[in-house]
């Protein structure tokens, strides 16, 4: 079980999704769960070892980390990324749905099982809003907990064990932002894309509603 | 999930592409991705613990390394790749609406044949030529970004021995010195020298697509 099955999973939505939707996919893949795992991956690796505090005191250094990365920003978006993903699992479970009954029922009940419309488009729409909710929340949450979207270099920790204030060194800090930063822009963007395909079947389904109405009013 | 994705979307590709894009693919896949996974990773995987400073000063050795190294030439590398494999998904996606429009003209009734159209090679005319050509130009444009990014935060392509730091908290001036610097400038080199051949073909490629439709035009009008 690894990052394959989620691999997997997407490929199976892409069947089923419009085209900003597949855009959205290749957009988690490559810019996101490649780079968390080819790059992001391996700078957060040794981040403990490697966190070092002016101090001989044992135990110090292990209760600063712990006070300072309550959770680690890599761990963070792991499970960002599956939280993301999920959502989209609502289309594939209702059109396999829709396939059973047409299976049960013998009979031809959907002109195609996978095109968006009726109950899979709100199905369809309830994902979209799911994701760009909980990659907001994410964002959110990120920000709260790590006072914004920096990475010092230095930290000053006072927690007992240690005694006063010491200086509490991060390993590479730089290249830790700009991971953050690239993170956080594939995030804002996957938000953007969210949004414009709400916005595009939204506005499809209206005005094919609305134009329907009009032609059935004309007879 | 790794580096294969990536391969199993590219080969997609292969398909449609002329012979010296399969010429690139094959240089990318064996003298980059492959090189960088098996043996460059080793030589910069031990990097920080190894990159000793003289001083026994809490944290010098954190801040002098990140002063030096704001990103890893490994993950440079990495995000390379990633980026300049990118553009060949904007031919994949043409590809893939060109199919898809073709079997919504099946449907409507027109005569095609289906096992024929799954195994089609789409020929590089038309809109496909632009989306083609574009995507080759953006690959070049990422090569040469990322050569310029690597040249301009390194100062150059080679790996020093040592490094002179005096970011605080490092009292006066500390002699750091990286691990293994030959063995990283070698690869530097390497790495250097397959990017200016990927970077060739894509020029090579793009000139061959240029004259091709340039004489084809000339052709047509004569």
């Amino acid at each position: 079980m690894s990052w394959a099955f989620l691999r997997d999973l997407l490929s199976g939505v892409n069947k089923y999704s419009t085209g900003i939707g597949r855009i959205w996919v290749a957009v988690v893949f490559l810019f996101r769960l490649l780079v968390y795992v080819a790059a992001a991956e391996n700078i957060w690796k040794h981040e403990h070892d490697e966190f070092e505090c002016n101090i001989k005191q044992p135990g110090c250094e292990n209760v600063c980390f712990d006070h300072f990365f309550p959770v680690s920003h890599i761990r963070f978006w792991a499970l960002q990324l599956i939280m993301v993903s999920t959502p989209s699992l609502l289309v594939v479970f209702h059109v396999a749905y829709r396939e059973n009954r047409e299976k049960r029922h013998n009979q031809k009940l959907y002109k195609n099982p996978g095109k968006i419309d009726g109950g899979l488009l709100c199905t369809y729409l309830i994902s979209l809003i799911l994701k760009t909710g909980l990659e907001i929340f994410f964002l959110i949450l990120f920000y709260k907990l790590y006072n914004g979207f920096k990475i010092p270099r230095l930290v000053k920790c006072d927690i007992k064990p240690c005694p006063n204030t010491v200086d509490c060194y991060i390993s590479k800090p730089t290249e830790k932002m700009i991971f953050l930063y690239f993170l956080v822009a594939t995030s804002c963007l996957c938000i953007i894309l969210n949004l414009s395909e709400l916005s595009y079947l939204m506005f499809k389904y209206s005005t094919k509603c609305y134009l329907k109405r009009h032609v059935k009013n004309q007879q | 999930m790794d580096w294969g994705t990536l391969q199993s979307v590219l080969g997609g590709v292969n398909k449609h592409s002329t012979s010296i894009g399969k010429i690139w693919l094959t240089v990318l896949f064996i003298f980059r991705i492959m090189i960088l996974v098996v043996a460059a990773e080793r030589v910069w995987g031990d990097e920080q613990q190894d990159f000793v400073c003289n001083t026994l000063q809490p944290g010098c050795r954190n801040v002098c390394y990140d002063h030096f190294f704001p990103i890893s030439h490994i993950r440079l590398w990495a995000l390379q790749l990633i980026f300049v494999s990118t553009p060949a998904l904007l031919v994949a996606m043409h590809v893939a609406y060109t199919r898809h429009e073709k079997k919504r003209r099946f449907r409507n009734g027109e005569k095609i044949d289906i096992e024929e159209l799954k195994n089609e090679r789409i020929h590089i005319r038309g809109p496909l030529w632009w989306t083609y050509t574009s995507s080759i130009f953006f690959r070049i444009i990422f090569e040469a970004t990322f050569m310029y990014v690597f040249y301009y935060m390194y100062d150059g392509y080679q790996m020093p021995r040592l490094v002179k730091c005096d970011a605080w908290p490092c009292p006066n001036t500390v002699d750091c010195f990286v691990s293994r610097p030959t063995e990283k400038t070698t690869f530097t080199i390497f790495m250097l020298a397959v990017s200016g051949i990927c970077m060739m073909l894509n020029l090579a490629e793009l000139c061959y697509l240029v004259i091709k439709i340039c004489m084809k035009e000339s052709g047509k009008g004569a």
